[in-house]
């Protein structure tokens, strides 16, 4: 079993997709359940895989048994362990929280969104473990379909939501194939180890450029990067509540270890101001992000354009490309994925309970005080007060823009902050400021949905004081490889 | 000559065009299925070699000069494959969209979208 | 000499248990008030026990675990952390109790919160207070920010919602200042704790850096400290209750940022590249011109609670002067200021409190023969008031006189002056009131404060007067501050 670990979670949650459907047909009710114990499995397996590098280093496996470079090849080191973790642990809290009861939104219990949620996990964490550049196409392009299905299964809105979805999700990932054709017209390999090795060689070449562009091009819009961020805010704005409990959470940040890992181990293009770019755009979009969550009265947008800033961060992180603001840019996926879900999902409970979306009528704070206070802990960490998680983040972002002498980007990250307090304070003031809206049920969340709310909040603020152990044996050790 | 490649690079720019300036969902899916053919023609164009035959083994010619590579039209099989599965998910979508808001125009849907939220919001009901 | 303990550790530890036993016993209000008081008294105790070693050269340090790889949390009992730990602590016991009547008197609502709000407070004052670097630091100090809002916002009003915002707006400014004053030491140094005498001497930086470092660090600290312009939000903030006032606005909040300014010049900074620099000097100026705004302020206000916020406006900056003149007796002056002027502070906001609670009046204007009726109040009142501006034997007048002397050792003749202006202008604001209070028609269907409030200020009030007559009693604090003046003007 050791052995297989590295590719141990995505087995996991596959075989999970294949046979909720078909549990489903003799006991629906069975379906949650079993969804549950696939990435629950994964999780424990990525959890596994983890302990494995830390005690081993990195693994290699190649699949099948055919040797790389002419083999697919399965890495598990620093990097991918983490991330693993962060897309199976946070995924299975979100599938706790779309348990019967909470998916009012969503037919109770559709065994068909449990088996998509398993297949875009797979998806996920296919992309995280993989070696090989086409493979990861593969993975990425089986998450992108679940993800379209999954948006558009809300009906209205979310059907033209998914749409464009759809069509520009296609454009990213035809982008990152053009761009990988472009590497293997150059090398003749896609190993991510092999072309390492073979391409600084190559390092002038327009195929090189090319390639590098469309690469970056590509999945920055996977990943919700500002100007390239277009399918987002439609997308998690209607996408139904258990969709929005998983998807902003996870998506993004696998896209984003796809971009770091390509382009900062794989092309490492020193000689090209792509990570500049790259960095830039991060301080844009922080700013950008922001600015417009201001401005919305749907609280789910407001979030869903917070996740493009915080996105920002990410890209700034990877832009900046030092050992200290990569360890930070790592470490905002962990932090960044457990507050979207969490507020996510206290979004989605005060809607359930409520009367919309709307700001004005989310006012149930006192009757939902476990959710409030945990939606409370997310937003501090969205701001970056210690010692939760997401100040930490910022702590080695700034850490790391004071290193590349990059003081515009400081201010961008500070400035970030205070934009973040002002659009979280106006959601946190609806929720618990606000007027109950008339007609809104007056109980607590679901009980599936406070267990995985509760859990995300404490491994906020457990990831904000253990943040230490975090960097130093998994982050530090996975930036040293870049660039 | 590298012909082939500009055919390409003009029928990826036909596609993003189709995509960005037609109104019409369905002409924008189907700009999107130009668009990856042409990333599909473009690996094919890759793999050509000068005086090479189709990459199936012709008996006692082992020369891997003799032979197209076959890893490109490997990896586009599968590239296929992913445009056929999202090609069905978009046409899913626009049957659903065409039933829910009777038109496939991007700004008529955008209308009927805006008008539906402006109404008093009902509780959430079930979707399948 | 560092001395591993956890002594410095469990210190905090009393106000963070209590707070979840608070929000526990939301059902049973005398319970609730017995976990404060328990917490506070304890709390208090703990930080008595570390006076010994502060003073004896054996600092107890607490280091658990890392906050970030290279920064551990530490908390470390040096003599000026010992210090604020002190007073604030104690205060914290007296103002439970004063909190205790009020809240009773007025029927207030969400004393639950309240409570909870204060201890949280509590729990990261003494941690700031107790921090060993900067990182330990921030997060204490930002903890007390968000701990803190509850208690701004406590009345529920569209006021106290507004306030609430102003304080919000203001308070996170200058965390992100701070944050990136913290951040860019640590780029600088390549550490980042409190060393007498500073960390930045040895990091090679220019001096426009050095400036610019500074300006954020002041920019962070000061909007706490209420260093003016930054200095807005803190009379709009006088909508709290009258307890939250008097401990959060007198005693915990802006102490926390005149505490963490003292770091920074002593301790972060030191007085030789301030020097150098001639950004002490700038820091001085911008103390005397708060003193004398203050106090000019102070003096067009009608509203007592916003009157003595102006007075804590100006007050506030003696301790900045005083860290900033170079002498030791202005220094240990200054840090002494910290107490005297918390405890004489307090004592005039429970009085205010004490007239609201027995008259719902907040004027001024409206005060008139007040002290007929409540004669107590009133002569604790005017007592603290007098002996804040200065009046000998009173605790603000020992710490006023080191200044003064200090300032006259480092020939700072414009701070003398401005030492002395302030003095007669505090006398002009307060004096008024006074007499007021004691002349004109006594009003009817008035009577002296209910004990619960009364005690409190009075014994502050003899507080007062008793720091002033034997400034090293209660913890030794004239000596944790001359220890601390100490080391950090004669660090090499």
């Amino acid at each position: 079993m050791r052995g297989h670990l590295p590719v141990l979670p995505l087995l996991l949650t596959l075989t999970g997709a294949l046979l909720v459907p078909i549990v489903a047909v003799i006991s629906r009710r069975a379906a949650w359940p079993l969804a549950l114990a696939a990435s629950g499995a994964a999780a424990l397996a990525a959890l596994g895989g983890v302990v494995e590098v830390l005690a081993h280093g990195t693994r290699r496996y190649p699949v099948g048994g055919w040797a790389p470079p002419w083999g697919i090849e399965v890495v598990l080191d620093p990097l991918s362990a983490f991330t693993a973790v962060v897309v199976a642990g946070v995924g299975t809290l979100s599938l706790i929280t779309s348990g019967p009861g909470a998916a009012s939104a969503y037919r109770r219990g559709t065994p068909g969104f449990y088996a998509l949620a398993l297949i875009a996990l797979t998806g996920f964490l296919g992309m995280i473990a993989s070696g090989d550049l086409f493979n990861v196409f593969v993975f990425l392009e089986i998450a992108a379909i679940s993800s379209y299905a999954l948006v558009g299964s809300g009906g209205g809105p979310a059907l033209a939501a998914a749409f464009r979805y759809v069509v520009l999700g296609t454009v990213g990932a035809s982008f990152y194939l053009l761009g990988v054709g472009f590497l293997y017209t150059l090398t003749g390999t896609l190993n991510m180890a092999d072309l390492a090795q073979r391409l600084p060689a190559h390092a002038g070449s327009p195929l090189f450029v090319g390639g590098a562009l469309f690469i970056t091009v590509g999945l920055a819009l996977k990943m919700g990067l500002f100007p390239l961020h277009g399918w987002l805010p439609d997308a998690y704005t209607y996408a139904p509540a258990p969709v929005a409990a998983l998807l902003p959470a996870v998506a993004t940040k696998a896209a984003a270890y796809a971009l770091a890992r390509t382009l900062l181990y794989v092309l490492r293009p020193t000689e090209l101001p792509v990570t500049a770019m790259l960095a830039w755009a991060g301080g844009a979009a922080i700013i950008v992000g922001a600015v417009l969550a201001l401005r919305q009265d749907d609280a789910r947008r407001l979030l869903a354009y917070s996740s493009v800033s915080q996105m920002g961060y990410i890209a700034l992180g990877l832009g900046l490309a030092n050992p200290t603001a990569l360890a930070g840019a790592y470490l905002h996926i962990l932090n960044h994925a457990m507050m979207k879900a969490a507020l996510f999902i206290g979004v989605g409970a005060l809607v359930l309970r409520g009367r919309g979306p709307g700001l004005a009528a989310l006012g149930l704070g006192r009757e939902m005080p476990v959710t409030g206070t945990c939606m409370v802990v997310a937003a501090l960490s969205m701001v970056g007060v210690p010692p939760v998680g997401g100040f930490f983040s910022k702590w080695y972002l700034l850490q790391g823009a004071l290193e590349a002498r990059q003081p515009v980007l400081v201010i961008a990250i500070l400035v970030g902050s205070l934009l973040a307090l002002v659009y979280m304070y106006r959601l946190t003031e609806a929720v618990w400021f606000g007027e109950s809206p008339p007609g809104a049920a007056r109980a607590e969340a679901p009980w599936a949905v406070l267990i995985g709310l509760v859990a995300l909040a404490v491994a906020i603020i457990a990831a904000g004081l253990g943040n230490s152990a975090i960097v130093a044996r998994l982050l530090v050790p996975a930036a040293a490889g870049a660039l | 000559m590298n012909y082939p490649y500009w055919v390409a690079i003009g029928l990826l720019m036909l596609g993003l065009y189709t995509m960005i300036a037609h109104r019409n969902l369905l002409k924008k899916l189907i700009g999107m299925a130009i668009f990856q053919t042409a990333i599909i023609l473009f690996f094919m164009l890759i793999s050509v070699k000068r005086g090479a035959t189709l990459p199936i083994v012709v008996a006692g010619v082992i020369d891997a000069r003799a032979y197209m590579n076959p890893l490109p039209h490997v990896l586009m099989l599968t590239a296929i494959v992913v445009a056929v599965a999202t090609t069905g998910m978009a046409l899913a979508i626009l049957i659903r969209l065409h039933a829910a808001y009777g038109s496939l125009e991007e700004d008529v849907i955008a209308e009927r979208v805006a008008a539906d939220a402006a109404r008093p919001p009902s509780p959430p009901s079930d979707r399948s | 000499m560092d001395v591993p303990s956890i002594l410095p550790g469990l210190a905090p530890l009393p106000a963070g248990v209590a707070v979840g036993l608070i929000a526990l016993s939301r059902r049973r209000p005398a319970i609730r008030e017995m976990w404060s008081l328990l917490a506070a008294l304890s709390q208090t105790v703990l930080v008595l026990a570390m006076v010994p070693s502060a003073l004896g050269g054996a600092t107890l340090v607490w280091q658990p675990f890392s906050l970030a790889p290279d920064v551990p949390l530490v908390l470390r009992a040096d003599p000026f952390g010992v210090f604020f730990a002190t007073v604030s602590s104690s205060l914290w016991v007296l103002t439970t109790i004063y909190s205790i009547g009020y809240v009773r008197a007025l029927a207030e609502r969400a004393q639950t919160r309240y409570f909870a709000s204060f201890a949280l407070s509590l729990f990261a004052t003494v941690g700031l207070a107790l921090a060993g670097n900067l990182l330990t630091f921030f997060c204490f100090f930002e903890l007390l920010t968000v701990a803190a809002y509850p208690l701004v916002i406590h009345k529920g009003t569209d006021e106290a919602a507004r306030a609430g915002r102003v304080y919000l707006a203001y308070t996170m400014t200058g965390g992100a200042a701070l944050l990136g004053a913290v951040v860019w030491t640590h780029a600088l140094a390549g550490r980042l704790d409190f060393q007498p005498g500073g960390i930045l001497g040895a990091s090679g930086a220019s001096a426009g850096t050095l400036w610019a470092l500074f300006a954020l660090f002041v920019l962070g600290c000061g909007v706490k400290a209420s260093i003016m312009p930054l200095h807005t939000w803190l009379p709009v903030a006088m909508i709290a209750p009258t307890p939250v006032s008097a401990l959060l606005h007198a005693v915990a909040v802006v102490k926390a940022g005149v505490f963490g300014l003292v770091r920074v010049v002593g301790f972060v900074f030191g007085p030789e590249v301030l020097g150098d620099l001639g950004a002490g000097a700038a820091l001085a100026w911008l103390a005397m011109a708060t003193i004398l705004l203050g106090s000019l302020a102070a003096l067009a206000q009608d509203n007592l609670k916003r009157l003595l916020a102006f007075s804590t406006v100006s007050q506030l900056s003696y301790v900045v002067l005083g860290a900033t003149l170079g002498a030791p007796d202005a220094f240990a002056g200054g840090v002494l200021h910290i107490a005297s002027h918390a405890v004489l502070k307090i004592t005039l906001f429970f009085c205010a409190g004490a007239i609201s609670v027995v008259t719902h009046l907040e004027q001024v204007s409206e005060l008139g023969g007040i002290g007929r009726r409540m004669p107590l109040t009133m002569t604790a009142f005017a007592a603290a008031a007098l002996m804040l501006a200065g009046l000998p034997p009173g605790a603000a007048f020992v710490s006023k006189w080191r200044l003064l002397v200090g300032a006259a050792e480092s020939a700072a003749w414009l701070a003398m002056t401005t030492l002395l202006l302030s003095t007669i202008l505090n006398i002009a604001y307060f004096v008024p009131i006074i007499v007021r209070a004691f002349t004109g028609p006594a009003p009817a269907a008035i009577e002296e404060a209910p004990p619960a409030v009364l005690v409190p200020l009075l014994v502050t009030a003899c507080a007062g007067l008793l720091l002033g007559l034997f400034p090293d009693a209660a913890g030794h604090l004239l000596s944790l501050a001359q220890t601390t003046a100490t080391s950090v003007l004669s660090a090499p």
